[in-house]
């Protein structure tokens, strides 16, 4: 946190700060209630976007303060040394310069690069160097082209788009530290109110970390142009309670279910294309290419968070995937109608 | 307006008069009509990358708008960017600076006519290039498809893993090719400065636009040769299996991302100084005072130079650099602000105390003064590493750095188009339709770029074709898409008024503004050869000296 020692600065930046939590309120205000969280920089739950929040507030009122300045100045030379009807041909006295003011104009502003270099270096210390406690969840995340890929290294679970994580409390913390990987072209990881983003470039592994201190679902996506469908490379983080959490990866570390009434649909799955691409663990199926489909429906959406996980989504998406999302790498399956309504089922299973 | 062109024998005997004037003008050495092509050239590509735009804003409208196609809108941007940095801004400032530095140091062209035609062609023929790949970039597709790699093309997107094809071999070379005019021109200015000046124009006397001009020339020596190197390296990994960039065989990514960018924010400030340059002597001139604190002017100019050098990686503090990395690159970008405020202090301190004319463009020069500012400090918010980890590659930064060019630039050269039009036709331009442009302009600008900073911070990133509802960034978009048409709007009646002023403007005369610098002492438009005599000068202001023999500059510098 920034302490800084003038309570005037203080009261300036809580205006600001006001002003903008109720301008961004009124712009990013949510249909209902339970909906996930948006995407606000200034409304942070976790210590590197707090930290980051408070910093942006801080710069804020500097440069506000410089902008009043200066502003003003302009407004009051255009206003008062306007050319006026009884000038008449006559010139003004012609100055050519001032020692004494352009020393001014250079120091102050030199003085204030330092306090804010300082103000800066201090917050880029402290979340790029934080270190790791032991209690910390591990997660690698690779970008591929148009959705993540994320692992758990030390729970043995593989997911996609939907990243879960244990909601972090302050005299307990449980922060994600995140490895960041692409599979293919640069991505980057941005939650803006878990964290600042942070890239995901091949052959450069990165590493941020979070420690969101509310449960809900955040939503992000990638800020890094990575494709045609870029735009569609949505993220969806959920903050779960620490009993949440650890059912949840309970649940993830079971192998497939196995439903026998869906034997039809696996066949149709095993015996195309399917199988190059996606894992369905405990079965003959482990491509690697396209999301891990062990527990599809545990997912609420599908694609990347360009649909949502629906009967009527995911028929359409096997179907034909640019009907969603134009520029998908997942081919259109061409599958006869019962062939499709059978492979649907067996994704239904997949819980 | 008589000319200098080459007469071939055999061309008059069956052409029409137009073909003869066409000639002429393909084939001139002149610095003038030189200049002239380059601002027409970059005028055709600036209406080209504005309707370009003007597709993503329609596109953006709404949530889940289906106007274009992913692969459509991402040619656009990726179009848009490279046309309006590479063929609008470049050419446009250095047709200003070829029409402009000889005229104002009294000299009869550039140091090297030749080299100056070649330069413009090389880079009008790249733009042509870059366009050809609509019909030309045929590869797995099969058809004609613009690069949509974006306009930094960061690796390995533009890998042929990732960008079959030769969509975006035509990126290259276009870069490649115009790069080398850009060289080429540079190489031009300096020569020209250096060895033209007339007698009496010490580099203490010259003119503020010639002494920027002169840095942005060293700068575009050292920031495009970066960028040529990195094109090749890009080709030899598409077509001679090197592996600079292509990193499924091991090569760097953020490699490629140094090179861009010790080319790409060296850049910038190749164009905001030319721009500076405009300020400096409209301002003074509309306010009927000579530029407050000219060595400060200048010490400050080249000191942005020289940083300017060493912040490119304040466009990679989300790449994962270590803290002292970032550190540094952080504090190197807010210290360009310091030599910048001193700028825009010494240019209100040019009006303090003078008799301000509100011509257009002194207007123009207002807004940019005002719009510049706004930029500059938005520009200091991102510098701060942490906030950019935010900041970066959202819609603040499309924000800032638009309020850059088109705040700052564009605005400038509107200003310039102002001023020296008479000067380069004989003609004024309308001060009536020149109010109406400035009005819808900069309400066109305010609403587009103002409100553009908003979706930024509410998490929108950039490059991205469509979005989803509930976000907060519908209504946002809307009014940016509405003040993008109004832009546009006055875009047309800029256009109509260069046109019709052309043919029915007041005539100029050699000086309408009650200028101060050589160029104003000579006919409108000037002879092919200048100055009849060359002259001799005594000041930063020779004309004031003319004109005021009882007081002259001479006398205090």
């Amino acid at each position: 946190m920034l302490r800084m020692k003038s309570s005037t600065v203080r009261f300036l930046a809580q205006t600001i700060l006001l002003l903008f939590w109720s301008a961004m309120a009124v712009w990013a205000s949510e249909p209902n209630g339970s909906s996930p969280h948006g995407t606000n920089i200034f409304a942070p739950t976790s210590t590197p976007a707090k930290s980051i929040a408070d910093l942006s507030v801080f710069v804020l009122v500097i440069t506000g303060i410089i902008f009043v300045v200066v502003f003003a100045l302009l407004v009051y030379s255009v206003v008062k040394f306007r050319g006026r009807a009884t000038d008449a041909g006559r010139e003004p006295a012609q100055v050519y310069g001032s020692t004494q003011i352009e020393l001014a104009w250079t120091i102050i502003p030199i003085l204030i690069v330092v306090v804010l270099f300082l103000a800066t270096a201090r917050v880029i210390h402290a979340i790029q160097d934080a270190p790791e406690p032991t209690g910390a969840v591990q997660v690698t995340a690779i970008g591929h082209q148009y959705w993540w890929e994320f692992r758990y290294p030390k729970l043995g679970i593989v997911t996609a788009n939907e990243l879960h994580i244990p909601v972090s409390d302050p005299s307990h913390p449980t922060p994600t530290f995140l490895q960041l990987l692409s599979a293919d072209t640069d991505h980057s990881f941005w939650v803006p109110e878990l964290a600042g983003k942070t890239d995901l470039i091949p052959n450069h592994p990165n590493r941020m970390w979070m420690d969101p201190q509310h449960t809900g679902v955040f939503l992000g996506q990638c800020a890094q142009y990575c494709g045609t469908q870029h735009a569609k490379m949505l993220l969806r983080v959920s903050v779960d309670g620490p009993e949440d959490f650890a059912a949840w990866v309970r649940a993830q570390q079971r192998p497939a279910v196995e439903d026998a009434g869906a034997i039809a649909g696996r066949r149709v799955f095993e015996s195309n294309a399917c199988m190059n691409c996606h894992a369905v663990a405990g079965t003959p199926a482990d491509g690697r290419f396209g999301p891990d489909l062990t527990h599809l429906m545990s997912r609420a959406t599908i694609a990347a968070g360009a649909a949502k996980n629906t009967h009527d989504n995911l028929r359409l998406w096997i179907q034909d995937p640019s009907a969603i999302k134009p520029g998908s790498l997942m081919p259109a399956m061409k599958l006869s109608d019962a062939d499709l309504d059978a492979v649907v089922s067996y994704m239904e299973t997949l819980r | 307006m008589s000319s200098n062109a080459i007469t071939i024998p055999g061309t008059q005997i069956q052409a029409r008069p137009w073909v003869d004037e066409l000639h002429q003008w393909l084939t001139t050495v002149d610095h003038k009509r030189l200049g002239i092509l380059y601002i027409l050239s970059a005028l055709l590509f600036l209406v080209i990358g504005g309707v370009e735009a003007l597709v993503m804003r329609i596109q953006l409208m709404h949530a889940h708008n289906d106007f274009v196609s992913p692969q459509v809108f991402n040619r656009m941007f990726t179009m848009h960017g490279t046309t309006m940095i590479f063929f609008v801004a470049m050419p446009v400032l250095f047709g200003f600076a070829n029409y402009l530095v000889p005229l104002m140091i009294g000299a009869r062209d550039m140091a090297f006519p030749r080299l100056n035609a070649f330069s413009f062609w090389l880079s009008f023929l790249g733009g042509l290039l870059l366009y050809f790949s609509f019909l030309g970039g045929s590869g797995l597709y099969g058809a004609g498809n613009a690069p949509d790699v974006g306009w930094w093309s960061y690796a390995p997107l533009g890998a042929r893993a990732f960008s079959p094809g030769h969509s975006s071999d035509y990126w290259t070379l276009a870069l490649l090719v115009s790069g080398f005019g850009s060289i080429g021109t540079a190489i031009n200015i300096i020569a020209t400065i250096v060895c033209l000046r007339c007698p009496g124009m010490k580099i203490s006397r010259m003119p503020l636009l010639v002494w920027l001009n002169l840095v942005m020339a060293g700068m575009v020596l050292i920031a495009i040769t970066p960028l040529s190197a990195a094109q090749i390296m890009l080709l030899i990994d598409r077509y001679l299996g090197g592996h600079f960039f292509d990193t499924q065989a091991g090569g760097s990514a953020v490699l490629w991302m140094h090179f861009f960018w010790i080319f790409g924010h060296p850049e910038v400030y190749i164009l905001i100084i030319p721009s500076f340059a405009f300020m400096s002597e409209i301002i003074p001139v509309f306010s009927r005072k000579p530029i407050f604190g000219y060595p400060v002017m200048v010490g400050a100019t080249v000191c942005i130079a020289f940083v300017s050098m060493s912040v490119w990686a304040h466009h990679m503090f989300t790449i994962g650099m270590n803290s002292y990395a970032n550190s540094f690159f952080a504090i190197t970008t807010m210290a360009v602000g310091v030599p910048t405020g001193i700028k825009i202090f010494n240019w209100i301190g040019t009006m303090w105390g003078g008799r301000i004319q509100f011509k257009t463009p002194m207007l123009f020069s207002i807004a940019f003064l005002f719009q510049f500012l706004v930029a500059g400090l938005t520009g200091i918010i991102q510098s701060s590493a942490p906030v950019d980890w935010q900041l970066s590659l959202s819609y603040f930064v499309v924000a800032h750095f638009h309020y850059v060019i088109v705040g700052g630039i564009l605005f400038a050269l509107f200003a310039a188009f102002y001023y020296w039009y008479p000067k380069m036709t004989g003609r004024m331009l309308s001060e009536r339709l020149g109010k109406w442009h400035f009005w819808l302009f900069l309400i066109g600008f305010h609403l587009t770029f103002d409100v553009m900073h908003i979706p930024g911070v509410l998490g929108m990133p950039r490059r991205i074709y469509t979005y989803e509802p509930g976000r907060g960034w519908d209504t946002l978009n809307l009014i940016i898409s509405i003040g993008a048409f109004i832009q546009a709007i006055a875009i047309l009646v800029f256009v109509a008024n260069l046109v019709i002023s052309y043919f029915k403007g007041a005539k100029a005369g050699n000086d309408p503004w009650d200028a101060w610098t050589l160029e104003w002492s000579i006919s409108s438009p000037p002879p092919a050869y200048n100055f009849a005599t060359v002259p001799t000068v005594a000041s930063r202001r020779p004309l004031w000296d003319l004109k005021h023999p009882e007081d002259p500059d001479s006398r205090y510098e």
